[in-house]
Order: structure tokens, then sequence, then C-alpha cells
């Protein structure tokens, strides 16, 4: 390999009076990072191919690892960061685009952050959560404008045909991520989660697993430009169906899960021959209107029945609005919206840190303009795009969000360490890689408990925001943005998110 | 081969034909009525006035033979999974999308994107068809799609194509006339398609390449194409008169080294 002008990102620090030369490091790093010198019995590291993961730091029996950013020092430049510099070299090496995995990592400014949330005062009293029911159960899809109701004399009976809903016991999916960018006993965990914790998650458009179908009823299933595994089974199978158009990392691009990722089992839950390219072009080849978007939407409800409800997911850009009150009266039941800060499994670094809006512009702008044009009832707003704790969730709703999705959250349940390099398929965490010898890494057991341990912990803060808000019921929270406040933002952002500013 | 010959030919005069009249009514309602037919053991059903009703035969997960008079509309056999459908006139676009397995047979022209992702069947056009015919279009396991177009096709035929068998025949194209269809294969990295009469090389996506047929491809196209006469009831000969170009992917992986990794 010729030499590289990019430095490593980060040191590796071996502290020799602890180390026992065990090599678990070396076992342990599928970057090859660590390796044994014979001769002098030695452990020693490649400290370029680091990712900065901490498998290692974390596996090594005697704590002798630690794993810093490197102190190399470029001279200061406020244009010229060490990234930017990095950046350059890899591309005038290799030519090509640069690759990241996960969400955007760059100082954009985060809302959530920005808003802060009400509790009640003397006059209105706060409700304890331990002692008084709190509900949490949240029903997506469209609900009617009126209730008509027949009256025997001996009873009443509902005449008005309800459309088919989602029932989430906390209103919190996991978000969209396939088999072939997480591994197979990560869409366990996920699925065995979901079932255990009363909500849904989400195949990406990967197909379905055999082995997975079992989940069904808790399974959102997606129909993306690829349809990778898209049949009659496999939709009859989930609970609802996502249209996928776009992905809040990646907005207005495609995707490609390259063939040596397409190992045989992956070929055949994509439906596709084993080692090709699965290509999703960006845009689904039958929709280039509200009109063809319509038409999948009622294709899906033909070929199941009108009996589950169909989502369309889009990635937070500059005219969400719109967009969404285009997608609501094409006859989506749900519009899920993923935020700049969504999470992907490889996106390029450029699109992902540069295209589309924060997802809390995107809620206040989505649900304040289905409700300007009454059809706010026609579909649940579902937000994704990095919701990192039960705050950002109940923030999320009091914009008006029905539900959220997470993702990123959830892989660092499972042990995802942030490392941005999901793209490589080397995950040292055994989540976003085939490779066999990695993914066992992952007890499917394990992953689900940590997983349902992380919704029980949310569902339990969020209970005690809602109390201390004094509200018993999640409906009256959704779109309630008296509850927030705004916290060093100017006015044209408050008027954005629709809140007024602390003290106000 | 064989199977789908039998599929589209079998006599089945002793099985009763149930008709269903579409004159002004919704598809929902006529899907609603056919499944319903189909769920009580209907083998065959004859769809009158049809006109632009969507989605016949998308929910219908049954070999069931049906007969449509008039257009019917988009997404013909949507998801379609073991029906065969035979359109006794044009078709609009997208039939067969994301189809599964079955037949469509329609005796006029179709509209675009027909058998987009299609992953198994096969779907017989008498005529012409429109955009990005075939787009996407892949094969899985001992499942393997074919189009086979009776007249000439718009720009962007085979457009992504992964996977399937896609055939031209150029029967209405003027004698020494070239296909019209631009950018054939464009992003086309599976798969193969044929083409009878002349094709300007300059039309084609820049990921695939033109060459003559081998044995192994004459006797495909021989195949496909005598299945496709048996069911629009022609001769076989003319439609193989023309000589044929084979139209393949330069490579499975259009889209390497596009990364700094
Ligand atoms: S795991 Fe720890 S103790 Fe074992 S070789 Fe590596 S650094 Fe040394
Ligand atoms: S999933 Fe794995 S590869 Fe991706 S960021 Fe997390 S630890 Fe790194």
């Amino acid at each position: 390999m010729a030499l590289s002008l990019a430095t490593a990102s980060f040191v590796i620090e071996r502290d020799p009076a602890r180390c026992i030369a065990c090599q678990v490091c070396v076992r342990q790093c599928a970057n090859d990072v660590h390796f044994y010198d014979a001769d002098d019995d030695t452990v020693r590291a490649h400290d370029q191919s680091c990712v900065g993961c901490h498998r290692c730091v974390t596996l090594c029996p005697t704590q002798a690892l630690s794993v810093r950013l490197n102190p190399l020092e470029y001279r200061p430049h406020a244009n010229w960061g060490p990234d930017i510099l990095r950046n350059i070299y890899k591309q005038a090496e290799t030519g090509g685009m640069l690759l990241t995995g996960m969400g955007d990592d760059q100082p954009q400014r985060i809302y959530w952050d920005h808003m802060v949330l009400n509790a009640s005062q003397v006059t209105n009293p706060s409700i304890d959560p331990v002692r008084e029911p709190m509900e949490l159960k949240t029903y997506l899809g469209a609900k009617p404008e009126r209730l008509e109701i027949d009256d025997h004399g001996d009873g009443l009976t509902l005449r008005t045909e309800l459309t088919p809903q989602l029932e989430l016991d906390i209103p919190i999916m996991f978000s969209a991520m396939s088999y072939g960018s997480i591994s197979f006993n990560a869409c366990e965990s996920l699925a065995r989660a979901a079932t255990e914790a009363g909500t849904y998650y989400n195949t990406g458009e990967g197909g379905l697993h055999p082995a997975l179908y079992q989940y069904g009823e808790r399974t959102i299933a997606q129909v993306a430009s690829g349809r990778f595994g898209v049949h009659l089974d496999y939709l009859n199978a989930a609970a609802a169906l996502e249209i996928k158009i776009g992905q809040g990392a990646k907005p207005g691009i495609g995707g490609h899960l390259p063939g040596e990722k397409v190992t045989l089992d992956i070929s055949r839950t994509r439906m596709i021959p084993q080692g090709t390219d699965a290509l999703s072009p960006a845009p689904h080849h039958d929709i280039y209107s509200i009109e063809d978007l319509r038409q999948l939407i009622y294709a899906i409800k033909e070929a199941t029945h009108y009996t589950k409800p169909v989502s369309v997911k889009v990635a937070a850009v500059h005219n969400i609005a719109p967009i969404a009150s285009g997608i609501v009266r094409a006859g989506a039941d749900i519009v899920a919206i993923d935020g700049l800060r969504g999470g992907t499994g490889a996106a390029p670094t450029m699109v992902r840190n540069n295209v589309g809006i924060p997802i809390e512009l995107a809620i206040a702008a989505v649900d304040a303009r289905l409700r300007s044009e009454g059809i706010r009832h026609r579909a649940s707003l579902v937000a994704a795009g990095s919701m990192r704790c039960s705050a950002d969730v109940v923030k999320a709703i009091a914009l008006g969000a029905d539900a959220v999705y997470i993702a990123t959250s959830a892989l660092v349940a499972m042990g995802c360490h942030l490392c941005q390099h999901c793209y490589t398929g080397k995950c040292n965490w055994g989540i976003a890689t085939q490779d066999p010898y990695l993914t066992k890494r992952l007890n499917p057991n394990i992953g689900a408990q940590r997983l349902a341990n992380l919704l029980r912990a949310w569902s339990l803060e969020i209970k005690e925001m809602m109390g201390g808000m004094g509200v018993n019921s999640i409906e009256s929270l959704r779109g309630n943005r008296d509850h927030l406040r705004g916290l060093g933002l100017n006015q044209v952002e408050l008027d954005a998110l629709g809140i007024k500013a602390a003290g106000m | 081969m064989d199977r789908i010959l039998d599929q589209v030919t079998r006599p089945q005069a002793a099985i009763t034909e149930t008709v269903v009249d579409c004159l002004g009514r919704h598809y929902r309602e006529v899907n609603q009525e056919l499944r319903r037919l189909v769920d009580d053991g209907a083998h065959r059903l004859r769809l009158t006035h049809v006109a632009g009703q969507r989605y016949l035969g998308t929910n219908l997960q049954r070999p069931v033979q049906i007969t449509i008079e008039g257009v019917p509309g988009n997404d013909l056999g949507a998801f379609m999974d073991g029906p065969r459908i035979r359109v006794l006139d044009d078709a609009q676009d997208g039939c067969g999308n994301t189809m599964n397995s079955g037949v469509l047979v329609i005796h006029g022209s179709a509209g675009d994107i027909l058998g987009h992702s299609m992953r198994g069947g096969a779907i017989y056009v008498r005529d012409d068809v429109g955009y990005r015919v075939g787009i996407h279009m892949k094969e899985y396991g001992d499942t393997l799609p074919v189009i086979v177009i009776g007249g000439t096709a718009q720009h962007f035929l085979g457009e992504y194509m992964a996977g399937g068998v896609l055939i031209v025949l150029g029967r209405r194209l003027p004698p020494g006339a070239m296909h019209p269809s631009r950018y054939i294969g464009a992003g086309m990295h599976g798969g193969v398609i044929y083409m009878a009469g002349k094709v300007n090389e300059t039309f084609l996506g820049k990921e695939v390449a033109v060459t003559a047929l081998s044995d192994v491809d004459r006797e495909t196209v021989e195949g496909h194409v005598a299945a496709y006469a048996q069911a629009m009831g022609m001769d076989l000969e003319p439609l193989l008169a023309r000589p044929f170009v084979k139209i393949y992917p330069k490579t499975a992986r259009p889209y390497g080294r596009l990364y700094a990794y």
C-alpha cells in the first residue's frame, strides 16, 4: 500500500504494567489494530486502523488499554480542521466519495437542547405516576372525522367504519434497519424487544427473514425502491407497511448493498442472487407525483385487503410541510419523517452532513400545516432522526408527533459505540456486520433484554415528566406546545417551532 | 417453460366461467368481488366492460384464469402471485408491478414501467410498450421473469435490470427501421435483453454491450418466443425470422469504485 498522508484518528495506549499479552484485543479487533509480536512476547498496535469502537478497551481483562484522539495537533486553522484535511488526503488517494455510517456528526444546532418542559406548581396539581394511572397507549392510523353511532334502544353500535390502527403500549418504535445493514441477531433482538414491549420494529428495505415471520404482528415491513423481498406473503405477514421514499441521513439518494455483503441468507431474504449488488435507486420507478404515490399506497392496500395501515417515510427537507400534506392526501395512514441527524448504515458523508433539516423543525412545520388544512386526523405523524433520550421523545410529542422511531439509541443499547464505520461491515459489536465471527458477539437474548430495558426506562421517565406537567395521558400532551419553551433561540426559530421563549 | 405453456394454453372448457360486469364500478368493489369469487372456488373469470379499474388480479394468490374485456387500469397484476390474466385490449401503466408469478397476456399495447421489479412469471404483449419497461426486474432462485414484447419499446428499456429475460420482437417496425428506444439497459447489472431487428448502438446505456446470439441464446429465445406465439395464437416462424442481437451488462457491479474506503 502506498504511504497514506492521512494520519491516524486515534492512538492506542497500552499500559505495559497491566498488559499480560493475553491477545484478547488481537482476537476482538476486526480492523486488525492489535497484533502479537512473538519475538518480544508483546502485543502492539497499528493505530492507523483504529476506528474508536472501544471493543478492545471494554474486553481487556486487565484494563490495560485506552484509546485517545490522536494528539497530533495540526497548526490551528478555524477553516481547515484536521477532519477536513484527512478527508482530502483520503479522496486524493482513492478518487472516491467519502462514506460514513450513523447520523450527522457536525455541530449543527440540536433544538431538543434548546427546549425546556413545563411542570405544575400550585395552581394545578402534578400527578404521581407510581400511584396513579398514566396512559401511554398510542394508536397509529387514520382517525375518522366523526363517529356515527346507531342507537338500537337496547344498545349502541358504531356505524362508522374504522380504518386499521397500530396499537402501541409506548409511543416509541424501532426505526427501519434492514437485515444486511445489521446482523440477523440484531434484527431478532429488535423483533423480540418490540414484541415484549408492545411496540413495533421495522424491517427496513431488506425483506423479512423466514425466522422472523413469527414476530409479524409486531413488524412494520418496508416497500422501498428496490422492492427487495417484497411479495404478497411479506406484505401480509406484517402489521403495517411502510413505503420508504427517503431517509434523513441521505435524502434524495438511493443506496446499495455491495455484492460481497449479499450472503446466502441475505440473498434469500432480499430474493436476489447471492453476491449481486442490491441497488436501491433514489426514486421509486413508479412514483413521480402525489398521484403515483397514491397508486402505490392503494396497490398495497388492495394487496393486503385494507387490513393494514400504510405508512410513507420521507426525509425532512425544505418543503416538508406541503410534502407531508400531499402524502396525507395520497391516502397514507401514517407519515414518518426522518430528520437531518437520522442514522444510516452507509451514506456519503457530504450528503449525511449537509442535506435535510432537523426533525424538531419538521415536526413543528408538518403538524401546523396539517392542522391548518384540517387533515391532521387523517394520518398519524411519526418522528425520527435522533431521539437520544426520553426527554427528546416527550418534546417531539409536545411538538406534534404521535410517536417516534428510534434506531441509533437502540443500537447503542445493544452495544454500538458510534464509531461511524458501519459501512465497512466490520462492526466489532456484532451489529453492522454479516461476518459470523463478529455477529455471534451479539446474543439475541441479551440484545432483546437490553432493548426492552431501555424502553421500560424511557417509559418510566416519560410518565414522570408527564406527571410533573399534570398530564395523565399522552393524548393530552400531543401537539401541546404550551408545555414547551425555547432557551437561547431567536424569534425566527421560536416561530418555526411554534413555541414561546422561556420566561414568556 | 412447459409449465408456462401449459398454464396459458390448457383447454379449460370443462370449467365454468364466471362473468363479472365491471361497468361503472370502482376498483375496490370489483377486486373485492373477485377475491370473494376466488375464495369460493372460481377458476375462470371473465371481466366485462373494464374501463380503467386498477390493481386487477393483485390480491388473488391462486392460479385463477381471468379474461379482461376492455382496458384495465394501472398496476394490473401488481404483486401478482399465481393468476393468469388475458387482456383482450390495450393495458395501461405498471402492468405486473413487483409480480412474483403468473402470466399476463396483453392482446394490444401496454404503457410504462411494465414488469417493474418483477421477480417471476411471464408478461406477453402483442404490440408496443411505453417507457422504462422491465425496469429493475430480477431473478431469484428458480424463478426467472420473462417479458416478450411483440412490437417495440420506448426509452430506458431494461433500466437497472438485475435479472430475467426481456425480448423485443419488433413485429410492427417497418423493414429496416431501428428500435426507437434510447438508453437501453441503462444501469443494467443482470439478466439479458434480446432484440430482433436493428438496434442503434449509440442508443445503448453505457453499462451494456451488444453481441450476436450463441446457440444457448438462440435456444432461450426460441423457447420463450414459442410460448409467446402460443399464448398469442400466432405463427412462430415469422416471429423468429429477423436476426436478433443480445444486450447484456458489462459488469454485475456497475457501482464499484464509487467510494473512498
Ligand atoms: S486485551 Fe488487554 S491484556 Fe490482553 S493483550 Fe490486549 S491490551 Fe494486553
Ligand atoms: S453499529 Fe457497529 S460499526 Fe456502526 S457505529 Fe455502532 S459500533 Fe460502529
